[in-house]
């Protein structure tokens, strides 16, 4: 491996060359705020926070743009860097609005978080605002710019790894806006509503529209596999009092922080009061609740009897994109040598 | 397809007719060999990018051929490999006319050492600080030396396609431009195997949409590729991945201009000219309340005293000087007890200005130094991207400070935020729009720091030129013409014919059209 030896904060390391300055310091557990980086997109330097100071570079450059070199002297946290840092704040929060309390990302926003940690509290300019722009013609969730902190994140997800590019940046400066082609609304954009947007949004800017009120601290999280279809994304239900109330998508799964609108925001039928949760089977005309070994031993006998009296070719079986290949794999040899029928085929070829 | 023989053909049969209509015309005079333009105000210049402006007609190549136009070009391919180019460039320590000063030759050098299937040149023309025109005339007036500029510069790295991006609004640079690329397309100056080298080079236009952050070389790729202009940051250098990825060298207008009189010439008779480390010329384009306003072209090194006083005259109307401003937006204002400063690109760092790209605003006594830092960064509040957080929310909030001061408004403390805003936006912002913003600040505060105390402590303007800071009062010497009560257009000066007027403060909105119109300096601002 080609490494290159440099100092971080006084400790000698031997790093990959070619490593960001901000993956480097991360994977050696140094924590570097951040609230544009995204591993799985093009740098973009925006926010400015993650500038360190590297001895004899002058200024300050950023963690997320500047690769390790040779002899590198950084140092993270230095009174030059935090100074820096804390102004930077002070120029977000100052045109932020303060209504953490009602805000629903309140504990789950990293403006909210920095601000803590760095020691900022309601800003020293808070003068003139953002001018407000709300987009609420989304199904599945809102836009609301004056807490946009214009990190770039929902754009560039969008662009780089949805490829819908369905927002972008209108306006220039302090008047910059994250907004849909022609200021039409999201509604008459190509959004296709997979919310990877309101996903990586670091405020909450960008909200899901929820049911049900919840604080982030109120909620556990529950790793699972997305039932919509066979691609299997990994996610992290987040429930309170055991309802769903969101989903996450999981990024350290090969789904990599993606999901689908389906995935992303259809949750709630989780907890319609007509969702079958357990086996039916038809008692005298009425469908009553089994256990699952009554209910199969019912599909066996019936199958049984059926290739009986009226031979494979009876049976038709169709199967859908929702179960896995190898479900897919099973239910299709099951028909054919099981039942002895070609007859099977997939809601995919509809 | 051109050959030598022909080029030569149409110097031989454009230039004596030419001449002759020049010298008879008698707006011009010879110089040596070189025919320059004759008066008081271009003795002390010494033009080499603008040469030939408003000698030849821009339209017509063969008067640019006449003046040894494309010769270098000539030269460079039929004599030269491209390494020798890169090399004469280098030594001739040619460095960025755009503002950043950065040698032309290693700019070069780096996209001729790196192996690719495609490189390109850019010319930035998206000239965009106020008041600075040098990059518009040298376009207007004599567009065929960008072309030959790049068209070597494309030779030295190996690039066959090059862009001029040129704002559009500058329609007449647009038009010249296409007439220059359209017949040194016919000439077969540009195109395929040129003068039968087997070379191919071709220029395209891009036109910018008016958004002064395109003159960022990353910034004006991303506008070229079709996308938002917006810097990118710098992961790898332009000249290895710049436009589409591939390696891109971007220079200046006034830069390319000065490679063919390099070429031409030899990098020793350039470094003859200037100062050692900033070798050649640099057009400036003086302007503000300056005597005779105009571009001027010297030698680096000449002191801001020569190029204000012995070349622009001095203050307008006999008034006192008080500053020079250069650099623009990104540049500082030098005061008068530092007029002696050679103008070269160290030397205005030194006393934190900067070259920039060639604006030169002249100030007098009547220029309120608050209000001019306010009106620079009104600028860059305007033509901040919105990408980065400083240059979006901190030039911002510098720029309402510097409001409420000149409205009289200012608190304790404003100008240790200011200081403090300053530090910030210039240490952390993204690209060289934001890092430099601050500057008309810096230095203002710097030199002129009384004047924002007197604003922020006594609510008062020492240059009177705050409206809400000063009082227009008629004096004892008023004659009764009436000519102010009837230009006042709220109303305000009531009076009778040949007796005292007076002005009713409560209505008087401080135009200042009465002060202008007393035949007899009976108003005075207090």
């Amino acid at each position: 491996m080609n490494t290159v030896k440099l100092t971080i904060n006084g400790k000698q390391y031997e790093i990959e060359k070619g490593t960001f300055v901000l993956k480097a310091c991360s994977d050696i557990g140094i924590d570097i705020p951040t609230m544009c980086h995204d591993e799985r997109l093009v740098p973009s330097g925006s926010c400015r926070l993650c500038q360190v100071e590297v001895e004899g570079w002058g200024k300050l450059h950023t963690a997320c743009t500047t690769q390790v070199k040779e002899g590198m002297v950084i140092h993270t946290h230095s009174e030059k860097v935090v100074k820096a840092r804390q102004d930077l704040l002070d120029m977000l929060i100052s045109n932020h609005p303060l209504d953490c309390l009602t805000c629903e990302s309140a504990g789950a926003c990293k403006l909210q978080d920095l601000c803590y940690e760095y020691g900022i509290t309601e800003g020293t300019y808070r003068w003139e605002m953002s001018k407000p722009y709300y987009d609420d013609t989304n199904p599945f969730y809102t836009f609301d710019a004056s807490k946009c902190i214009l990190c770039g994140l929902c754009v560039r997800v969008c662009d780089e790894l949805q490829g819908t590019n369905a927002i972008g940046f209108e306006n220039r400066g302090f008047e910059t806006l994250v907004a849909t082609p022609f200021g039409e609304g999201l509604e008459n954009s190509t959004c296709v509503s997979c919310g990877n947007c309101v996903s990586v949004c670091p405020v909450g800017a960008l909200e899901p529209r929820s049911k049900m009120k919840f604080r982030q601290w109120e909620i556990e999280t529950t790793r699972t596999t997305c039932s919509y279809c066979g691609v299997g994304c990994q996610m992290d239900l987040k429930t309170k009092n055991n309802r769903v109330v969101g989903v996450e998508p999981a990024f350290d799964a090969h789904n990599e922080g993606l999901l689908c609108v389906k995935g992303k925001f259809s949750y709630n039928f989780l907890s319609h009061p007509d969702r079958l949760t357990m086996p039916l089977v038809r008692k005298d005309g009425v469908l009553v609740e089994t256990t699952w070994d009554e209910a199969y031993n019912v599909i066996t006998s019936k199958m049984k009897q059926t290739k009986e009296d009226f031979g494979s070719d009876s049976f038709a079986g169709l199967t859908s994109a929702r179960c896995t290949n190898e479900d897919n794999y099973m239910f299709q040899k099951m028909f054919r040598s099981t039942l002895g029928t070609n007859n099977v085929d997939h809601c995919a070829r509809l | 397809m051109i050959t030598k023989e022909k080029l030569f053909e149409i110097k031989e049969k454009t230039k004596p007719s030419l001449v002759e209509k020049l010298l008879e015309g008698d707006r011009v005079e010879f110089r040596g060999d070189d025919l320059v333009l004759k008066g008081e105000y271009y003795k002390k210049q010494v033009r080499i990018a603008l040469k030939n402006c408003d000698i030849i007609d821009p339209t017509d190549i063969d008067e640019y051929i006449a003046f040894d136009g494309y010769f270098a070009l000539l030269k460079a391919l039929t004599e030269q490999e491209p390494g020798d180019v890169v090399a004469e460039i280098t030594e001739s320590l040619l460095r960025g006319r755009g503002g950043a000063g950065f040698p032309t030759g290693r700019k070069w050098n780096e996209a001729y050492k790196f192996d690719a299937d495609k490189k390109y040149i850019i010319c930035n023309a998206d000239e965009g600080d106020p008041g600075a025109f040098m990059d518009r005339s040298i376009l207007e007036k004599d567009p065929h030396s960008v072309l030959e500029g790049m068209a070597i510069g494309g030779y030295a790295i190996g690039s066959d396609q090059g862009y001029i991006y040129v704002r559009a609004e500058y329609p007449m640079a647009v038009k010249r431009l296409e007439i220059a690329i359209k017949q040194a397309k016919e000439y077969g100056l540009l195109g395929n195997n040129i003068f039968g080298t087997g070379f191919n080079f071709d220029i395209e236009l891009r036109l910018g949409s008016g958004a002064f952050v395109c003159g960022e070389g990353t910034a004006l790729m991303e506008s070229i590729e079709g996308r938002r202009g917006m810097p990118r940051p710098k992961l790898y250098r332009t000249a290895h991945k710049g436009l589409w990825g591939k390696p891109t060298i971007i220079n200046n207008v006034e830069t390319l201009a000065n490679v063919p009189a390099i070429m031409n010439k030899g990098a020793k008779w350039f470094r003859s000219i200037g100062t050692e480390e900033s070798p050649g010329t640099k057009v400036f384009a003086l302007v503000g309340k300056v005597e005779n306003a105009g571009l001027v072209e010297v030698p680096m090194g000449m002191t801001l005293r020569e190029i204000v006083f012995d070349i622009g005259g001095g203050a307008q109307d006999g008034k006192e000087y008080k500053a020079v401003q250069t650099g623009g937006p990104s540049g500082g204002c030098i005061p008068a007890d530092l007029i002696d400063t050679p103008v070269d690109f160290e030397s205005l760092g030194k006393i934190w200005s900067i070259m920039g790209s060639g604006g030169m605003v002249v100030m007098d006594e009547n220029t309120c130094m608050v209000d001019i830092a306010k009106f620079f960064l009104d600028f860059s509040v305007d033509e901040s991207c919105g990408k980065c957080v400083p240059c979006r929310e901190g030039t911002k909030r510098m720029h309402e400070i510097l409001d409420r001061i000149t409205k009289g408004e200012g608190v304790e403390g404003d100008i240790e935020r200011l200081e403090n805003l300053s530090k910030t936006v210039s240490s952390t912002s993204l690209c060289g729009l934001g890092q430099t913003a601050p500057n008309p600040v810096i230095t203002t505060i710097k030199y002129y720091r009384h004047e924002y105390e007197a604003h922020i402590k006594d609510k008062s303007c020492p240059a009177k030129s705050c409206k809400a800071l000063i009082k227009y009062e008629i004096t004892d010497d008023c004659i009764g013409c009436t000519r102010c009560a009837k230009v006042c257009p709220v109303v305000a000066i009531t009076g009778k014919v040949k007796e005292k007027h007076l002005i009713d403060q409560a209505i008087c909105i401080k135009c200042g059209a009465c002060y202008d119109v007393c035949p007899v300096d009976a108003i005075s601002i207090i």
